[in-house]
């Protein structure tokens, strides 16, 4: 565990575990109960803001998955199947019980096919963004065929967040990393695209407090999904985020930071 | 030297002013841009041409597979391929190829090159391709699993043609109770199978493999591109420890005949810069899918390749770099020779009509190069291979 040197953030760490062979990198940090984050197709492999306000409540972990970040690249990942199973067992790992759950986008996806196999860890969900599940009639974003540009654009409903980091000139790493979080993505996602059409099926299995928050101006998952998700999660919360695309956590932190910490609250043993 | 005759059957009445409006010509370009009233009669007058084509003693006539596209109307080059079956008497025809990981069930293709092959009574050649990126987005199809769903395809196909059935086949992607084809092909043990490729490692360590020594084509390139890729095959060969033969290489480019050279450059010159810079065109995100070829390809043909394409493509850079060959029977006879000096393909695969090429002058180009070119090329690679230039192969 090395501490990481940005004396303006939050103290946190940079570390490597082993499960199930497969060796992956989290970040923690904070103080508090326990928060699990689970990342969208962009990674979460460094530190960023909205880590810095979950971590002044919480003890947040931010595992990047199998396939992603700095992780391993097992050859066994074929799909969401084999990454839920994964973090059953990773929750052992990361010694995580009775922990809140964060998903934003296949993150958000990711937690509903963990939480629909067990929720016997988790303690209260959020879903941001979240991909997984079918809504006829309602298109999503294609993020495959947009071009980079595009895909940094599509996501900010505020043009200056898009183009400030377009304007960020990304390291070597950096642009290795989001190439492998772009293939591995395409593995987990592309057929059928962002979803499993079983899911909503088994949804009603999800008995802990989750709540659900949408950027009214999301234009990968648009807030129909979020609607479809409340309609089929029993007693979920439905928060929708105005002036909002697809990372509420990046773009409206606080309206994020609200969020989770209201169904904490709810769900506060 | 063998000699064919391939169509891409493209939309040549395509309004070419599309891409003020739209990226390609392929996936998202509307098919409204498609005029049934016209294209019915095009297919017929290509199916003529491929029908001329074997009149005018091509060894060869080809057709192959494309989707959503206006680049090729053939979507199921099969059914054109059936349709040549009757009229078309002396040469093979060849579908190069089916795109076989786009496909949930690999038998069809299976049972129709099957039922081509004794339509055609084993004038026959099947291609096996994985088809362009733009395929993936439009069938689906996962392009992380390309590679892994075109060998097992080819494996299920390749036991299906030889193996008495029924058997069953137990694959990673596809599995099957029975496997039990009928009909059985006409050729024994199976028809030719070509592998048409941009040039890639794993593609040709595979093709050139002694259990295989399939035909490797390489399609669209630069000559030197296409000189490099078939002398990788050919060395691939050597390290198997056999000697490759020019039947197992093969070059396939758009040429263009008429009278003289300046005729020739003019006819074809703004034909030929539709067909690279409207037909062929499109972003990469079409052309290359993320998990489409490996992390490190990506990155290299994006940084070189797509690079070069987003240029436009002039008729002068087009034969500069022996992408296209254009001229009088004499020039291209000598470019063509000179060639093959270079790079001892034993199969020159000719796209003589090409983007918004008219009848006529695919017709005349087609009967100069079949009357005064390919009879004065028809020698070279028939007796004992040709030595390479780079790869000292043994003559």
């Amino acid at each position: 565990m090395a501490p990481a040197n940005n004396p303006a953030m939050v103290e946190h760490t940079r570390e490597t575990i082993q499960v199930d062979g497969c060796a992956i990198e989290v970040l923690r940090g904070g103080s508090g109960p326990g928060l699990l984050f689970l990342h969208g197709a962009g990674g979460a492999s460094d530190w960023a803001p909205y880590m810095d306000r979950l971590a002044e409540r919480f003890e947040i972990a931010v595992p990047s998955h199998p396939g992603f970040g700095r992780s391993d690249t097992p050859g066994w990942l074929d799909s969401m199947s084999d990454l839920a199973y994964f973090y059953l067992d990773a929750f052992e790992a990361l010694g995580l019980d009775g922990v809140h759950v964060v998903g934003n986008s296949l993150g958000g996806w990711l937690a509903c096919e963990i939480a629909v196999r067990s929720t016997g860890r988790m303690r209260s969900l959020t879903l941001v963004g979240a991909a997984g599940i079918p809504v006829d009639g309602v298109p999503m974003g294609d993020i495959f065929l947009w071009s980079p540009e595009d895909r940094v654009r599509n996501v900010y409903h505020d043009r200056s967040l898009a183009e400030a980091r377009l304007a960020r000139n990304p390291s070597e790493e950096e642009a290795d990393i989001a190439l492998k979080n772009y293939f591995t993505t395409s593995r987990l996602a592309w057929s059928p695209r962002f979803c499993n059409p079983d899911l909503p099926k088994w949804l009603h299995r999800i008995r802990i407090p989750t709540m659900i928050l949408w950027g009214a101006e999301d234009r990968v998952f648009p807030p129909a999904y979020g609607e479809a998700y409340a309609a089929s999660i029993p007693g979920s919360h439905l928060r929708i985020v105005p002036e909002c695309g697809h990372l509420p956590h990046q773009e409206k932190t606080e309206a994020f930071i609200d969020a989770v910490a209201a169904i904490a609250e709810e769900a506060a043993p | 030297m063998k000699f064919f005759f391939f169509h891409l059957m493209p939309y040549a009445h395509l309004d070419l002013d599309y891409d003020k409006t739209y990226p390609g010509a392929y996936l998202t370009l509307p098919n409204s841009y498609y005029d049934p009233k016209k294209g019915a009669p095009l297919y017929h007058r290509y199916l003529d041409e491929l029908e001329l084509a074997d009149r005018l003693g091509f060894d060869g006539v080809c057709v192959n597979e494309h989707h959503q596209t206006a680049y090729g109307m053939m979507p199921a080059p099969n059914l054109l391929a059936g349709a040549l079956t009757r009229s078309v008497k002396n040469a093979t025809i060849c579908v190069l190829g089916r795109a076989l990981p786009i496909t949930d069930n690999p038998i069809s293709i299976a049972e129709e090159f099957a039922m081509l092959d004794n339509l055609a009574e084993g004038r026959f050649i099947a291609g096996f391709v994985r088809g362009l990126g733009t395929e993936y987005h439009a069938s689906m199809a996962n392009p992380s699993f390309s590679h892994a769903r075109f060998h097992e395809a080819h494996d299920l196909i390749v036991r299906a043609w030889t193996e008495t059935g029924p058997f069953a086949f137990d694959g990673r992607h596809y599995r099957y109770q029975y496997v039990n084809l009928w009909p059985r092909p006409y050729q024994t043990p199976h028809p030719p199978i070509w592998i048409p490729s941009q040039g890639s490692r794993e593609t040709y360590e595979w093709a050139a493999h002694p259990d295989r020594k399939y035909t490797y084509l390489i399609t669209f390139n630069p000559a030197e591109a296409v000189k490099r890729n078939l002398d990788a095959y050919a060395r691939q060969c050597e390290t198997y420890g056999y000697q490759c033969s020019p039947g197992q290489l093969g070059w396939a480019l758009p040429i263009y005949v008429a009278e003289t050279d300046e005729i020739a450059n003019r006819e074809a010159a703004n034909h030929i810069e539709v067909f690279f810079n409207k037909f062929i065109n499109s972003p990469a995100e079409y052309k290359l899918p993320p998990g489409y070829s490996s992390m490190a390809s990506y990155k290299y043909v994006m940084e070189t390749k797509f690079k070069v394409r987003e240029q436009f493509l002039t008729h002068e850079t087009l034969t500069g770099n022996g992408m296209f060959v254009c001229g009088s029977p004499e020039t291209v006879t000598e470019i063509l020779a000179r060639r093959f000096d270079e790079m001892s393909y034993g199969n020159l695969v000719c796209m003589l009509q090409f983007g918004t090429l008219p009848r006529e002058l695919t017709e005349k180009s087609m009967t100069l190069f079949a009357d005064q070119v390919m009879p004065k090329l028809r020698h070279l690679g028939e007796a004992t291979p040709a030595p390479r230039a780079a790869a000292s192969v043994a003559g």
